[in-house]
């Protein structure tokens, strides 16, 4: 006689794809480069359409967040890639998992790629753009950051649930993704501006509030609506 | 699907709209600064304030779908959205006149109130070329439900984002209003025009939802009488 399956916790299942994705990427290294060298091109780009040697205040965030906002477009395009090619999505339907935890495992995965890449970024953009120094605001910079990862990684991850099955995906994934990130860059624009000025001034506290109440919206959205996106 | 009132909610949308213009014509007083140019006020932004409840009405229909897999709500869910659609663009088209009598420019991009309207438009430009791009009908109704809850949530957070920038160069009506800043000619006509557009709104929504109930039937009996050779047409509209 068959046993039903015994249930699968969210928390286990998280970390099970999260591992699995990390080693895939581990093991084929594509994802991480792509992203850092879009980011560091569109980088430059910006040196040669700013005109500038170096940048500070308002330009200087928005050369930093440009850059990351399109890597991250790559990132969330790719982020079911491998569910997509193998039928992955059905056979997890098939365990006895919580399906919203395919979508929880994503996000996670694409904050810490993000995360990944800014360690690399930040400091190149430090060398090579970035005219006051880096070290003393270092942790004001991190904290948006992070916040903005895990609100980029959040919206990605719904959009990128969202586009599952679409015939073109690389076309809706850009044009979903970008008006949705705008609020959050606009939040993260104004926080580091002042900070990247020559005279740093203080961390305006209400705008990482800000990144932090919508990526707490879009999560609590996300789980509402993840079950449904990972569906047969 | 059954659309029913039409006709007393389409003469009380002329009723009311002759009745809102009216006084933003005969009864409401001239702006002192900006003058006559400043009546496309009473068109603007009321139709603005229904553009952005239409959108929020979508996500909640898309929830109804999600929660219960009934196709009518993924129908409500787009009309309504389309009909915000089409709101939003006449709200951009006439802020843009109103932004070039008033600031002598079509178009301020230091002004986040209108920068935020056109981000939510473009946020909701993808709706039916993400819908086309799903073939599975049921899959289309699911994703384009997802799109419009997450999209509803978007709207407030957009505005509270642009409303706590810095730069105040539209006027806030509503504020106005709260604080009794506003006339009370003026406040009446305003909210007559609202209420009069949101009627509008109201019927356009359902003459949307007849004709296309009507067009489905009429597909199905196409189909009936073509036998099972007719194939679907690929459609952003959901399939009932």
């Amino acid at each position: 006689m068959s046993q039903a399956p015994k249930p699968i916790s969210a928390r286990r299942a998280v970390l099970t794809i999260l591992r699995k994705d990390l080693l895939l990427e581990r093991r084929s290294f594509e994802l991480l480069p792509a992203m850092g060298l879009l980011a560091l091109g569109t980088m430059i780009v910006l040196r040669f359409a700013l005109d500038q040697e170096t940048v500070s205040g308002d330009l200087a965030a928005g050369s930093l967040l440009v850059p990351l906002l399109f890597a991250s477009l790559l990132g969330v395009s790719r982020l079911f890639g491998s569910e997509e090619r193998d039928a992955g999505v059905q056979q997890y339907l098939l365990s006895p998992a919580p399906a919203g935890a395919l979508l929880a495992a994503k996000v996670a995965g694409l904050a810490l790629v993000l995360a990944a890449l800014e360690v690399v970024l930040v400091p190149v953009f430090g060398l090579l753009l970035l005219g006051p120094d880096l070290l003393p605001v270092l942790p004001e910079i991190v904290l948006v950051l992070v916040l903005l990862d895990l609100t980029l990684a959040t919206l990605g991850g719904i959009v990128a649930g969202i586009a599952i099955g679409a015939r073109s995906r690389e076309l809706i994934v850009p044009i979903l993704v970008v008006p949705l990130a705008i609020p959050a860059l606009i939040a993260a624009q104004a926080a580091l501006a002042p900070v990247l000025e020559p005279g740093a001034e203080a961390l305006a506290w209400r705008w990482p509030g800000v990144l932090a109440i919508y990526a707490v919206v879009l999560a609590l959205v996300g789980s509402v609506v993840g079950e449904y996106l990972v569906e047969d | 699907m059954t659309v029913r009132g039409l006709r007393p909610l389409s003469i009380l949308s002329v009723v009311l709209l002759a009745a809102g213009f009216g006084l933003a014509f005969f009864y409401a007083p001239l702006d002192a600064d900006q003058g006559f140019r400043q009546k496309i006020f009473y068109l603007h932004v009321p139709i603005g304030i229904v553009a952005l409840i239409g959108f929020v009405i979508g996500g909640i229909h898309g929830l109804r779908y999600l929660r219960t897999g009934n196709s009518e709500a993924d129908l409500r869910s787009y009309v309504n959205i389309h009909q915000s659609q089409i709101l939003a663009v006449s709200v951009l088209i006439t802020g843009a006149i109103w932004g070039k009598t008033a600031w002598g420019a079509w178009w301020r991009w230091d002004e986040p109130f209108l920068v935020s309207f056109l981000i939510v438009f473009l946020l909701y430009c993808t709706y039916q070329p993400l819908r086309l791009s799903i073939d599975d009908p049921r899959r289309q109704a699911r994703a384009a439900s997802v799109f419009a809850v997450v999209a509803g949530a978007f709207v407030p957070i957009n505005f509270a984002v642009v409303r706590m920038a810095d730069a105040y160069l539209h006027p806030r009506t509503l504020s106005n209003a709260a604080d009794g800043s506003m006339p009370g000619s003026v406040l009446i006509t305003f909210l007559l025009c609202l209420v009069a557009i949101s009627v509008l709104y109201a019927t356009l929504v359902r003459y949307e939802l007849l004709s296309k109930s009507t067009t489905f039937r009429l597909r199905a009996l196409e189909r009936r009488a073509g036998g099972d050779d007719l194939i679907p047409r690929r459609s952003a509209v959901p399939q009932a």
